[in-house]
């Protein structure tokens, strides 16, 4: 048998091996060797979100409705997949204002309002308070049910409920001195209280083992797999309809809906969440590991909640067994005595994991948002003279802690009784819920403002506290019951549960809809009706656009004023211990590559705002504020200056926005500009080659004609004959002149686009037919051959009949220059393939190498050496009849290799293949 | 920073698909009688989906991009 003190024995065994883990790992901490920098233990302390309610109240709801527990878990794990762009941008928010709990977070972003930070406190306190209580009720009635070991009796039944109560009394103590020696042990700027996030990582590990093992145990051996376990239940009728549970239940859908919604505020909001995910997060990288690694933690606790209580409920079909204790009562049936301790060791690290870190981060809300606040103004004076206050400061928490586990246990002893785990859990979690808009508005929203969130929280907390909390002590028997089932004066449309006769809904989803309706309503309304005034402003900005600023001197450009750096180093000191203080003047003047204390540290805005931001994280941001400007001389911002330095700001990034991109077009059309200018070059060049080419061409024949006229005026003697020739001469060399200046005329034409082009049908054949005859003669004199295969029928051109003789007389012209002298010979072919007509005109010359079949297209290019051959033409014919081929949408090519003579070839496109020539 | 954004707006995405598989239509039409190897088809239905979430959440969160 399990006696009580060997219990009790095992239970202070396990605290100590706590006490044993956060020593060791402060001790590490400050050897500079933190073992909490690691994502796999922010991970696992994220897990301080399963509690004892986690731990044995799932099986009860599970029990009860099937499913209907799992939203809980579901809801944070959609949640968490918003962390990417909501819990960054907290993290970076709370890093650069050193904001250290949810209410600081809230008051800091209102204009470091002291007012909201209170209010978030006390919501946060009387919402938190039957959490707290809810774990060490389940503590005391795990410890009352495993000391009847072997039997079975539930707490209710038990004859004596002292052994209990004393129980819960000596838990929350022992968890008192945990909490005050590892949550405030010393003054911390940035909150980090390692040991504690080490001792919780290390409890959620014992949670889900010893979850894990009574499942196991459960599903594997009492049954043979969920199979059967399934199977066994669903054979019985009143536990098959828990298998499709959603079903035929009035709002179910909507209930489940409402919970997860809830479920996803809670894991933001939270104030223990809040603290091990914010405020303990040493490392923003470790989001990525805890965005999957935490959602399967809570899927892994969860795997064998349905087969426990399946299990549970086959094993005690009288109902005489509380189902919230079916983990550890399972076990004791089956006469497992160290699994059934284990479970029991389990249930204890989820609720002292709970009950630590929760009081830890409300200790800090109502130190510095609530007594400090009240302190500093109620007895500013005598405040001032103290030269040390970190002792009263951690005073201040450690009586927080103290009393707020004392009310906790006073809460269980009153209250605990009227309900299951569950809703105690959900009354929590609803409270939390309220601070979701005024943080969710508040970080992405620049209008929400002071009074809105007041008013919001105000308003929602009203609701709570009316539709869920009233219920709960009615239930408790300390109000009449009538107030819930009649309403107050008995008004019907204002029964707390039925609120303006909203019915059909479970009390938690009623509360909800009521209670955001107020206060998201509140919150934007009273937001909207007034504009925010110069604090709320630079505030709103400074989180707003947190990922816009770098650094932490995103809130000194709103300061101005003047102060002393000694005063300011005092300041510090006071609150923070003059070593932390030191410390940090070091860490600021070393970021300037100054040195502290002998070096010239100026009191500028930004060290104000560093000592602030400093101040914020041991006292809260709106008494940092406080005491900031008692030392320093600060000149007031009015709301328009807040204003310009805002817009300033904002301009300052479009202009630079604009230059970066004036620039770049101004780079961009440079390069156009160059390389238009490059081309005018080549241009330009090219020009000036024609020129030069053309005036050397017109000179040739000028000469001669000069020559000879002036040897026919000079000498009258000349013979007749010899005359005549001159004469010929002469008139030879005018025709080439003309036929150059021609042709360089209609060069000019064709290149300016001046050219007139006819555009009618033309018969290819009778082309080549007309200009074989123009060219009879000169065939005939030069004894050449000449061979035309033309079809009886070819399909016409769209073309100039005048140009297409043009350029079939000056292929033929240079096939009868360049074929062979004695024995010439010329082919000429004509095809229609595929829609185009193809002329070859083929001589018998000496060819055209390949270098030089690409320059005999060009301008004034002549075949031959120019010093020893006479040139043969102007050059500039086969560029234009290239040209002209070009324009009506064919080419002109040529085939040829030295000494097999050369083929010149043109292809146009019928008029069937070119209807827009044709058009 | 633009990397940062798209990677945040997929999980949006995520959250707003699981947030379409965890309720009214879509578990109505696992809301059945009638077991897969032996266990009920909704509690099937509720793990496999939400450790596929947590599957699609670990794959964004340690993709580079």
């Amino acid at each position: 048998m399990l006696h009580g003190t060997t219990i009790i024995l095992i239970s202070v065994a396990y605290l100590g091996v706590l006490f044993a883990i956060a020593y060791f790992a402060d001790g590490r901490a400050d050897a500079g060797r933190s073992v909490i920098a690691s994502p796999y233990v922010y991970s696992l302390s994220l897990a301080v979100y399963a509690t004892a309610w986690t731990f044995y109240g799932s099986v009860g709801r599970a029990a009860s409705d099937g499913v209907g527990f799992l939203p809980i878990y579901i809801g944070p794990t959609l949640m968490i997949a918003l962390w990417w762009v909501v819990l960054r941008k907290i993290l970076r928010i709370s890093k650069q204002n050193r904001i250290t709990s949810l209410a600081d977070f809230i008051a800091s972003r209102y204009g470091k309002s002291a007012l909201l930070g209170g209010l978030v406190t006390v919501i946060a306190v009387i919402g938190i308070l039957p959490y707290i209580s809810l774990q060490l009720k389940a503590v005391s009635s795990s410890f009352s049910i495993l000391v009847q070991y072997p039997d079975i009796i539930m707490p209710s039944k038990a004859g004596t409920s002292s052994i209990r109560e004393d129980a819960a009394l000596w838990m929350a103590l022992l968890l008192a001195a945990f909490t005050i020696a590892f949550g405030t042990r010393h003054l911390d700027a940035a909150e980090h209280h390692q040991g504690m996030v080490a001792a919780i990582a290390f409890e959620s590990l014992v949670k889900l083992l010893a979850f894990l093992a009574a499942g196991a145990f459960v599903t594997f051996g009492m049954y043979d797999g969920f199979g059967d376990l399934f199977a066994r239940a669903s054979s019985e009728p009143r536990l098959r309809e828990m298998m499709t549970p959603l079903e035929g239940v009035a709002g179910g859908y909507s209930n489940w809906a409402w919970l997860t919604v809830l479920s996803m505020m809670a894991i933001m909001f939270l104030p223990r969440q809040f603290q091990v995910a914010v405020v303990e997060n040493v490392d923003e990288k470790h989001l990525t590991k805890a965005i999957w690694m935490f959602p399967l933690y809570m899927l892994a606790i969860n795997i064998f909640v349905l087969p426990i209580a399946f299990g549970g409920l086959l094993r005690f079909p009288d109902g005489s067994v509380d189902a919230d204790t079916f983990v550890l009562t399972l076990p004791m049936a089956e006469k497992h005595e160290l699994l059934a301790l284990l479970v029991f060791i389990g249930g204890l690290s989820a609720a002292t994991g709970m009950v630590i870190v929760e009081t830890i981060a409300l200790s800090t809300m109502v130190c510095n948002d609530l007594v400090m606040p009240v302190l500093l103004r109620l007895r500013r004076l005598r405040l001032n003279e103290r030269p040390d206050l970190t002792g009263l400061l951690l005073g201040i928490r450690r009586g927080a802690i103290v009393l707020i586990l004392i009310l906790g246990y006073l809460y269980f002893r009153l209250a605990g009784e009227a309900y299951a785990l569950v809703s105690i859990g959900l009354i929590s979690f609803a409270a939390v819920a309220q601070f979701a808009p005024a943080i969710l508005g508040g970080i992405f929203w620049k209008g929400g403002t002071r009074a809105g969130a007041l008013w919001g929280l105000s308003a929602g907390f009203g609701i709570w506290l009316y539709t869920l909390l009233l219920p709960a002590i009615a239930r408790s028997g300390w109000l009449p019951v009538s107030l819930l089932d009649e309403g107050p004066f008995g008004i019907a449309l204002l029964k707390p549960l039925q609120l303006f006769g909203l019915a059909g809904l479970d009390s938690i989803s009623h509360a909800m809809i009521w209670s955001m309706i107020a206060n998201v309503g509140a919150y934007v309304g009273v937001s909207l009706s007034a504009s925010p005034n110069a604090d709320e402003h630079r505030q709103a900005s400074v989180f707003v656009d947190v990922f816009r600023h770098s650094g932490e001197a995103g809130g000194a450009r709103f300061w101005r004023g003047t102060a002393s750096v000694p005063e300011l180093y005092n300041l510090l000191a006071r609150f923070l211990g003059s070593s932390a203080a030191d410390e940090a003047f070091e860490d600021y003047a070393r970021a300037r590559n100054l040195t502290w204390p002998d070096s010239a540290l100026v009191a500028d805005a930004e060290l104000v705002h560093y000592v602030e931001v400093q101040l914020a994280g041991a006292i809260g941001g709106a008494s940092a504020r406080v005491m900031v400007a008692s030392v320093v001389k600060e000149e007031t911002l009015t709301i328009e200056e807040v204003r310009d330095i805002l817009d300033e700001a904002s301009q300052v990034v479009v202009y630079s926005h604009r230059l970066e991109q004036k620039s770049r077009e101004l780079e961009a059309a440079t390069a156009e500009l160059r390389e238009a200018n490059e081309r005018l070059e080549e241009l330009d060049r090219l020009k000036d080659d024609f020129v030069s080419t053309v005036t050397h061409e017109l000179r040739t024949p000028l000469t001669s004609i000069r020559a000879f006229t002036e040897i026919l005026l000079d000498d009258p003697d000349v013979e007749l004959g010899q005359r005549r020739k001159f004469l010929v001469i002469i008139t030879k060399e005018t025709e080439r002149l003309t036929r150059l200046i021609n042709q360089v005329l209609d060069l000019a034409k064709i290149e300016s686009g001046k050219a007139e082009w006819a555009k009618t049908p033309v018969d290819m054949k009778d082309v080549i037919a007309d200009t074989l005859t123009a060219m009879g003669q000169v065939f005939k004199e030069k004894n050449i051959e000449v061979i035309a295969r033309v079809p009886d029928r070819v399909s016409p051109v769209i073309a100039d009949l005048d140009r297409m003789i043009q350029v079939m007389l000056n292929l033929l012209s240079n096939a009868a220059k360049f074929c062979d002298q004695s024995r010439g010979r010329i082919e000429i072919t004509l095809v229609e393939k595929s829609g185009t007509l193809q002329v070859d005109v083929r001589d018998n010359g000496r060819g055209i190498s390949r270098e030089h079949q690409v320059e005999i297209f060009s301008k004034f290019h002549q075949v031959g050496d120019k010093l020893t051959d006479k040139p043969h033409g102007s050059g500039l014919g086969l560029h234009i009849s290239r040209q002209i081929i070009e324009h009506f949408g064919g080419r002109l090519w040529v085939d040829s290799d030295v000494g097999c003579g050369a083929s010149f070839s043109f292809s146009v496109p019928t008029s069937a293949a070119s209807p827009a020539l044709a058009a | 920073m633009s990397d940062f954004q798209s990677k945040g707006q997929r999980f949006v995405a995520l959250c707003l698909l699981g947030t379409l598989l965890f309720n009214y239509p879509i578990l109505a039409l696992f809301n059945v009688p009638g077991t897969v190897l032996g266990v009920p088809v909704l509690y099937v239905y509720m793990f496999v989906a939400w450790a596929a979430l947590i599957a699609a959440m670990a794959w964004l969160a340690e993709s580079k991009r």
